[in-house]
């Protein structure tokens, strides 16, 4: 299988004298897959999202969605539609006074047929579990429920890879979780790929892939597993471990006999009340 | 002197067909040197409650007293009631707008007719205060900082008016681990100062490890309030109105469920360690 996604060493500066933001980065997504990227601000996640979509160029390097070079500018609008993102804050990328007419923007401005963007509109409305909203004004809506219509807005464009820009972190905790619901549905319903980069751990936990970076390189990747295995490593990142697996870690250098890769509430609760 | 907030009510649109009830007959006392967490589902009434503490919203119904005196009150200086309760909003960060670090902080205090040293005493204070070295960052652009560093800088721009409460809307969304943990820090020091702090915030985790009391607002009331080990000992409701707890509150729970018996009070990992280790161990002695 081809990968969706392809960067080969990509370098990025923004400023020819400053010191790259993404420093010979190679990573390839395969179609289906949900990859979570971790990294303190300042790291290069959202550099790296960026470039995927075209809304950047590397300055070295180069990156191919669906096969076509993000440089090529002939490809540009197939490449977004190709691989959409979602950003942080769900105020800033609503931009209809009505729901369903927010999600139709994308597919109107690529000339699709109207009675096909009616269709594509409801379908996406239902998957993100949105449909009895569509005719509410988006400001009146949660930030959750905003979110899951900027998603919705990226499905009507029939995107195969959805990217995440930290996509929960001005939500609640009931906001966060319909948000990584729709997700997880999207990548195992819909097989959607799936990029996330986020700072929370529990989210990053639902992922296939972790991918830790950290100065414009990748540092770490691997099952959510055996990324978080690693403890110590991953706090030099300044990131941090679910709190399961710390107290996990904490029991084992208290001599209690414990896997080392408890990333759940219950593969903990299961070796402990054996 | 505490802040006393007696039957608070506030309507959004009032008198209009959209009006919305934002707050409903809310009561609470802040005492001097309390540290107070206020939890609650975006909408749940948590940010218009403490624009009232400042007097940016007036009350409609009830009463709001600042150290004795009623904010509405219409020979006080609400000039005053600002200098005395700090409010740092959510993404405090984007009100930065001075070219540099010591000119952004000292904007408020030079407002306050204050003679150039008392400002620099008050820039340089501030600064420390959120961890900074004054004489490496003063002359800094806030723009070239860190999305931490921006927010410490912003912090210090309120405590240079040297306020008695300090109020925080969400200080650590859209941080990193480490952001969060240096903000955290920061506050707990405050405290430790003597300062008095309400902490808004989403995450359960930050505060199960620093508030010394909770109120949970829910539909514009108080829903809820109490300790942390009070309040998350209700996982259930707090689940159903929006909002959770700490994962180890999740994982004592379960763990008493499938039989360990263990004290289920922890809030933190390392109480949660312990909790463990001394529940494993009783078991193996017994």
């Amino acid at each position: 299988m081809e990968p969706i996604i392809k960067i080969k060493e990509v370098t990025f500066k923004y400023n020819p004298e400053d010191k790259p933001a993404l420093d010979k980065v190679s990573l390839d997504i395969m179609p289906g897959e949900f990859v979570a990227i971790l990294g303190h601000n300042g790291s290069g996640k959202s550099t790296l999202a960026k470039l995927i979509n075209s809304l950047l160029l590397p300055t070295e390097g180069q990156i191919w969605v669906k096969g076509m070079n993000t440089q090529d500018d002939d490809k540009l609008w197939d490449i977004r539609q190709s691989a959409g993102m979602v950003f942080q804050n769900p105020d800033n990328q609503l931009v209809a006074t009505i729901v369903e007419e927010d999600v139709a923007f994308g597919p109107e401005n690529q000339g699709v047929e109207p009675l096909e963007i009616r269709k594509r509109v409801d379908d996406a409305l239902k998957v993100v579990d949105m449909y009895e909203f569509r005719r509410r004004p988006p400001h009146l809506l949660s930030g959750g429920q905003k979110q899951r219509i900027a998603i919705a807005g990226v499905l009507a464009l029939n995107s195969d890879c959805i990217i995440l820009d930290e996509p929960t972190a001005m939500l609640d905790p009931s906001g966060r979780k319909e948000v990584i619901e729709t997700i997880t549905k999207l990548n195992q319903d819909e097989g959607k790929t799936v990029i996330l980069i986020t700072h929370f751990m529990d989210e990053a936990v639902k992922a296939k892939r972790v991918v830790v970076m950290d100065d414009g390189k990748i540092h770490l990747q691997g099952t959510p597993k055996e990324v978080f295995s690693n403890v110590q490593r991953i706090k030099s990142f300044g990131l941090d471990v679910p709190q399961v697996t710390e107290v996990a870690h904490n029991l084992i250098e208290q001599g209690i006999p414990l896997s080392k890769d408890i990333i759940s509430i219950e593969e903990l609760v299961e070796a402990l009340c054996q | 002197m505490p802040i006393i907030i007696e039957g608070l009510s506030f309507y959004y649109g009032e008198g209009t067909p959209f009006e919305t009830k934002a707050i409903d007959n809310v009561s609470m006392e802040i005492k001097n040197g309390d540290f107070v967490g206020i939890i609650g589902h975006t909408g749940s009434g948590k940010s218009t409650l403490i624009q009232h503490f400042n007097g940016l919203i007036l009350p409609q119904k009830g009463t709001v007293l600042i150290d004795g005196q009623n904010i509405k009150d219409k020979n006080l200086k609400l000039k005053k009631i600002r200098q005395k309760v700090g409010l740092v909003f959510q993404y405090p960060e984007y009100q930065l707008f001075e070219e540099t670090v010591y000119k952004d902080v000292a904007y408020g205090p030079i407002n306050l007719d204050l003679n150039p040293e008392e400002v620099k005493q008050r820039v340089k204070n501030a600064l420390e205060l959120v961890g900074f070295d004054y004489e490496m960052i003063k002359d800094k652009s806030p723009f070239d900082l860190s999305g931490g560093q921006k927010r410490r800088v912003a912090i210090a721009g309120v405590l240079a008016m040297k306020p008695d409460y300090l109020v925080l809307d969400e200080p650590t969304a859209g941080l990193d681990p480490a952001g969060r943990n240096e903000i955290l820090d920061n506050i707990r020091k405050l405290h430790e100062n003597k300062m008095t702090i309400v902490l808004v915030s989403h995450s359960m985790e930050d505060i199960a490890r620093l508030v010394k009391y909770v109120y949970v607002m829910y539909q514009g009331k108080i829903h809820m309030q109490g300790t942390p080990k009070e309040v998350y000992s209700h996982s259930e409701e707090l689940k159903r109105i929006g909002l959770g707890v700490p994962q180890v509150v999740d994982l004592l729970t379960a763990l008493n469920k499938n039989g360990l018996m263990i004290s289920s009070e922890a809030l933190t990992v390392e109480e949660a360690t312990n909790a463990i280790l001394h529940g494993i161990r009783g078991g193996l002695n017994a």
